[in-house]
């Protein structure tokens, strides 16, 4: 398998990087396995590679429909954060972030986490009270967090407009230091070559078609490439989750699926070195190290499972950036592009054992998964190896919107477009 | 997106507001089935393909609509008001 270093590059550049090394295996799928994992995404591969390094499970395959990394792993603005108010929120997410801070070591792999900071920009007094109090529940959680005044930011974000003038000016900001971004693929690669090193099957362009049962256990999945059975089936499919629940029977379940819009501008040089969010509206910002400036904004408002949003979603997240940035009014979009979000009731996501017997769910990341990447497949491999919940995922429950026992940050109830 | 208002014709959908699923019936409200409240409240059918939905003209006539549109190709199947208006007839 390939080993990467600056022996390795020197050599494959003399040799005309002919010699290249695929980074995992293309098996064929095994009648059975002891655990299936359906979904090749960033949360399926880092279950099955924390099922092999922390549970020693290695009968294992993921399944992917399309190729490994082609869902939202690959779709979002690369955030890695843990600026949350709630206790069950900033404990998970903060372990994400430790888990972040070791990734490239323990991966061997380059995911290339850079903690430049998130600088959450406030635009009045109420939402400055707001922020400070979250960023004491940070501190006061194990976090880190920092109230930066106008002038301080200015000294740190330069092209930002602050002046007395714009349509929302900025009266201070909330920056975690620790939080920052990371290379979205390199994660998916590095979790995949990871598992595979350890035995797990990588099974792309394998699509579930519907489940296996005996009596009321799911035993297996059929797929495009025939039955495969398992003791146990995990699922990490994000915004298919509806979808996938349907081939179960389940056909209603605390989820709707919507469309997020991303964009990514033409190379600039170095511009802006932290993230920056704009809380005059909802938009989030960073500079990619090949120089375009990454940012999206709000859900377009609808249901959807359509990979594509519409223009009135793309004017309104332009005219933040240039709100918040005058000087970028002229630069030229490169891309922009959409993924499929599977939003929860209260905002939260569900990493439990069920809803039916030998099935283990791992949905409703509304659009923060990219961040929840680590913890999310490590609580949940812990969940699936033990048939019990890991204490950080405890709290991400199915039942609790039956038990009215929701981890809703916002506060915006069962609206999911708001979360 | 365009959506055909049965006011206005067809316009933008910026003019628009998502009010979500069409498909969900509140229980009695003196119900104390927590299954049926949590139905309600909670469960969503969320399909690829058609689905029912309202939407109001809030930039507008300001009607609430019921709208049935395709989930997977943003394609608009049906748009009528979300219920019948006074005097005309005319129903969902």
């Amino acid at each position: 398998m390939a080993e990467y270093s600056a022996l390795s590059l020197l050599k494959n550049a003399l040799s005309g990087n002919r010699d290249w090394k695929p980074a995992w295996r293309k098996p064929a799928p095994k009648p059975s396995y002891d655990v299936i994992i359906v979904g090749g995404g960033g949360h399926g591969l880092a279950t099955a590679y924390y099922l092999a390094a922390e549970h020693g499970i290695t009968n294992v395959a993921v399944i992917e429909k399309s190729w490994l990394g082609s869902g939202n792993i690959g779709r979002n603005t690369t955030i890695v954060r843990s600026n949350y108010l709630l206790p069950d929120s900033i404990r998970f997410y903060d372990f994400s972030v430790k888990l972040w801070e070791n990734l490239s070591h323990e991966l061997n792999y380059n995911v290339m986490f850079s903690q430049r900071g998130v600088l959450n920009l406030a635009h009045n007094p109420g939402q400055a009270d707001a922020y400070i109090r979250r960023g004491n529940a940070m501190r006061h959680g194990g976090g880190d967090a920092l109230w930066l005044t106008r002038e301080e930011i200015a000294r740190k974000v330069p092209g930002l407009d602050l002046s007395g003038s714009a349509r929302f000016p900025v009266v201070g900001g909330l920056l975690q230091q620790r939080a920052g971004t990371a290379r979205h693929d390199a994660v998916a690669w590095g979790y995949a070559r990871g598992a595979d090193r350890r035995g797990v099957d990588l099974i792309e362009n394998c699509e579930v078609t519907g489940f296996l049962r005996d009596g009321d256990r799911i035993v297996g999945v059929e797929t495009s490439r025939g039955e495969i059975r398992a003791r146990k089936v995990g699922l990490a499919v994000a915004g298919s989750t509806g979808r996938v629940l349907k081939l179960a029977g389940i056909d209603s379940f605390p989820i709707e699926s919507h469309v997020l819009q991303a964009f990514v501008s033409e190379a600039l040089k170095p511009f802006v070195d932290c993230v920056v969010t704009f809380g005059g509206g909802h938009l989030y910002m960073s500079q990619s190290d090949k120089g375009g400036l990454v940012f999206g904004g709000s859900l377009d408002y609808y249901n959807s499972y359509a990979q594509r949003g519409n223009l009135p979603t793309v004017e309104d997240v332009m005219s933040e950036i240039c709100a918040m940035f005058p000087s970028v009014a002229r630069l030229r979009l490169l891309r922009s592009w959409g993924g499929v979000m599977d939003m929860s009731m209260d905002g939260s996501p569900i990493i439990t054992k069920g809803p039916l017997p030998g099935i283990y769910l791992n949905c409703g990341w509304c659009y923060g998964g990219f961040k929840a990447t680590p913890a999310s497949g490590f609580s949940f491999a812990h969940t699936i190896a033990r048939d019990e919940p890991h204490a950080i995922n405890a709290p991400y429950t199915l039942s609790r919107f039956e038990r009215g026992a929701v981890i809703d940050e916002t506060g915006h109830g069962p609206t999911p477009k708001l979360h | 997106m365009l959506i055909s208002c049965p006011h206005c014709g067809p316009r933008d959908l910026a003019e628009f507001s998502y009010q979500g699923d069409a498909t969900r019936i509140r229980p009695d409200p003196a119900s104390t089935d927590a299954k049926a409240w949590y139905g309600y409240v909670y469960a969503r059918p969320n399909p690829a393909g058609r689905h029912r939905e309202f939407w109001q003209h809030a930039g507008g006539c300001r009607a609430h609509l019921l709208v049935v549109r395709d989930t997977l190709t943003h394609e608009i199947y049906e748009v009528t008001f979300a219920r019948p208006l006074p005097g005309t007839g005319e129903t969902a």
